[in-house]
């Protein structure tokens, strides 16, 4: 068991023939995932990596039945293949691509959910289960088949969480890099979610960071649905308050979102804290 | 991205929205006629700078005369507006904004932002305009109206009804409202904004709807199909060292510590400085290279940290997942190299080819401590700063 993805798991990759979707699918191919073939458009019919390549998604599931996405084309062309992989019908899509302009995420967001389908990312490490899929870009070499769920805003703040969590030997089910744009496709609880169900999983490592109110949503969660163990980590406790613009933003946030708010949402509603980055592994081993 | 006050009327004036008749000025000398061209007999001046509460920091007066319009001039271009919005260095004035004078007789308030909660863009109104207007938030919850946009049917006359009952307006201010309301929108998407801020939106002496201020602020994500907006930047509004960084895609925060910090991505970068604080040290900035670091962005990197007189110690932190760490070691030394750094580098690599990159520093006849361990590279780093 493990969470979104598994080694049966057919992979078509957007932006297949791009050099960042080439660097990566090797990768991922060679750790044994199940990537079926890729779509770009202008080069159908060609083969790249071993794998067919389609014109159009709808190509692509005629012939090779995907049911996975991971998009790398360029930030401006997001909208338009998260759209077209949506109305494909496929149901994860993972969107790598950094700098995708907010306002077309908020129609993509509504149009998937409409769907009721699941998007990881943009900007973001994308997911890997270990031993058996990975759809993103982390370094393969740190994870180790296990029992800690990880879910994170951030990637290299993942890593880190991974790295320690291998060292330590209890390895991971799933991880799931979220992404840290202002509209996110998955949400810290609709991960949660799924690893609470996830028989694999026996604890969770949620690593947060400052900006918005995402952490204090799901320490609201956790404290109603979750009862495996979650261990979390706030970065940026000692980022200093930014230069503002206007009031709007304050408003919204009604002086939510600093590091210690978010931490002290997380203790009242049961969550363990790492009180620094260096020491979630050693919590983890506490917590278990 | 930000916008000056000028800029967001510009287009306001462009969406149909009242705003006052003004001239933007640069040069002293240029006050006098921009007076006459306006017209009356008085005129508001406003200092031009990318941050709020510039009236409680004498950065906008109502004057009289032409020459005292000259007289503000002289006293504020070239100078630094420092308001509770900016740091204590304050904001470069390179411009004055003279608008005709308005008789006001309501002070109202009216925003829009995108709302991470809903994940819509939301328009927040409230009767109470004016600069307390996130104490009337905090303690006054009522008075607030918050109006989420569907991205698809977009914004509606019902909805700009239900605003205009909060913000207490007449019936013919709120027929006056309705298209106000629908070209704000049209404009926040149409133009990319995060952010866009009216306070006050004011009711005249003659009982009509009017923009007394304007905030903007645009998506940096989608300033690539905005080149009209892309060319109203103003780099004097932003601390040299960080425009350096985005100019070269690094994101860089200048911060009052000793410890330069390199990191690769956002969240560990913030991480980093949290360790470093928690080791007892202070970090002098924070340094995102980005998940695409090449050779030569590490050196731009490099320069950009040692160009702060303040950085006893430089620590890079790379946890390599796209970013191969062989790359960023080979940076590093080039950097070193061409900048000459006298001071000391403590290295931590980690992922994407780490071993190698370690292999690489180790080699060179320079003196880096290479870390694989977070923690005591950061120690390390915080006792070579004291």
């Amino acid at each position: 068991m493990s969470i979104l993805v598994n080694k049966d798991t057919r992979v078509i990759v957007q932006g297949f023939t791009g050099s960042q979707a080439t660097l990566h699918s090797e990768q991922a191919i060679e750790y044994g995932t199940n990537i079926v073939g890729g779509i770009t458009p202008g080069k159908g019919g060609q083969t790249h990596l071993g794998r067919p390549v389609f014109d159009t998604m709808e190509e692509a599931v005629n012939t090779v039945q995907p049911n996975a996405s991971l998009i790398f084309v360029p930030a401006p062309f997001c909208k338009d293949s998260i759209l077209e992989a949506a109305e494909s019908g496929i149901e994860l899509i993972v969107c790598i691509t950094e700098g995708v302009p907010t306002l077309d995420m908020l129609d993509v967001k509504k149009r998937v959910d409409e769907l009721g389908l699941t998007l990881i990312g943009p900007n973001c490490p994308g997911l890997i289960t270990p031993g058996e899929a990975k759809l993103g870009i982390m370094p393969a070499s740190i994870h180790k088949p296990g029992s800690i769920g990880i879910i994170s805003r951030s990637g290299t703040l993942t890593y880190e969480a991974v790295k320690q969590t291998t060292d330590l030997g209890f390895g991971q089910s799933s991880c799931v890099g979220i992404g840290g744009d202002p509209i996110p496709g998955s949400s810290f609880i609709d991960i949660l979610r799924l690893f609470e169900k996830d028989e694999q999983t026996k604890a969770i490592v949620m690593v947060g960071e400052i900006g918005g109110t995402a952490e204090e949503e799901a320490a609201e969660f956790i404290k109603n649905n979750v009862t495996k163990p979650v261990i979390s980590y706030i970065a940026g406790q000692t980022a200093p308050a930014g230069k503002r613009m206007g009031h709007a933003g304050a408003i919204i946030a009604g002086g939510k979102g600093t590091a210690a708010d978010k931490i002290s949402k997380l203790k009242e509603c049961g969550v363990h804290i790492a009180e620094n980055l260096v020491e979630i592994g050693t919590k983890v081993k506490e917590v278990l | 991205m930000n916008l000056h006050e000028y800029q967001g009327k510009a287009l306001f004036a462009e969406y149909g929205l009242p705003v006052s008749t003004s001239k933007v000025i640069y040069e002293p000398e240029d006050a006098h006629k921009a007076c006459r061209d306006i017209g009356g007999s008085k005129w508001v001046v406003k200092a031009q700078v990318h941050a709020g509460g510039r009236g409680k920091a004498g950065g906008v007066e109502l004057v009289d005369s032409p020459d005292d319009a000259i007289a503000f001039a002289r006293k504020w271009l070239g100078k630094r507006l420092v308001t509770y919005q900016t740091d204590a260095d304050g904001q470069l004035v390179n411009s004055i904004l003279i608008e005709e004078c308005t008789d006001i007789s309501e002070e109202l308030y009216l925003s829009a932002v995108i709302d991470r909660d809903s994940q819509r863009v939301v328009f927040i109104g409230s009767s109470e305009g004016g600069v307390n207007i996130e104490e009337v938030a905090k303690n006054t919850p009522e008075k607030i109206i918050y109006e989420a946009i569907d991205p698809l049917c977009g914004a509606q006359g019902f909805q700009a009804r239900k605003i205009a009952k909060v913000l207490k307006l007449n019936n013919q201010q709120t027929k006056q409202f309705t298209p106000m309301f629908k070209n704000l929108m049209k404009l926040f998407i149409e133009k990319d904004l995060s952010l866009l801020e009216i306070n006050p939106l004011v009711i005249t002496s003659g009982g009509l709807l009017h923009c007394l201020d304007a905030k903007i602020n645009i998506d940096s994500n989608a300033i690539y199909r905005q080149p009209e907006i892309a060319d109203m930047h103003d780099p004097s509004q932003e601390d040299p060292r960080e425009s350096e960084a985005a100019k070269n895609d690094l994101s860089y925060v200048s911060l009052d510590g000793n410890i330069g910090c390199m990191v690769n991505g956002a969240g560990l970068a913030m991480g980093t400085m949290d360790t470093i604080k928690y080791f007892g040290g202070n970090p002098a900035n924070f340094l995102d290279v980005g998940g695409t670091a090449t050779q030569d962005r590490v050196s731009k990197a490099f320069k950009i940290i040692l160009d702060d007189p303040e950085v006893k110690v430089v620590l890079v932190n790379i946890f390599g997942g796209i970013v191969r760490c062989d790359l960023i070691a080979e940076g590093v030394l080039a950097a070193i190299k061409e900048v000459g750094v006298e001071i000391p580098v403590v290295v931590r690599l980690e992922g994407n080819n780490a071993d190698l990159g370690s292999e690489i520093l180790s080699k060179a006849n320079i003196k880096i401590e290479s870390i694989n361990n977070l923690g005591d590279a950061a120690k390390k780093a915080v006792e070579l700063a004291q």
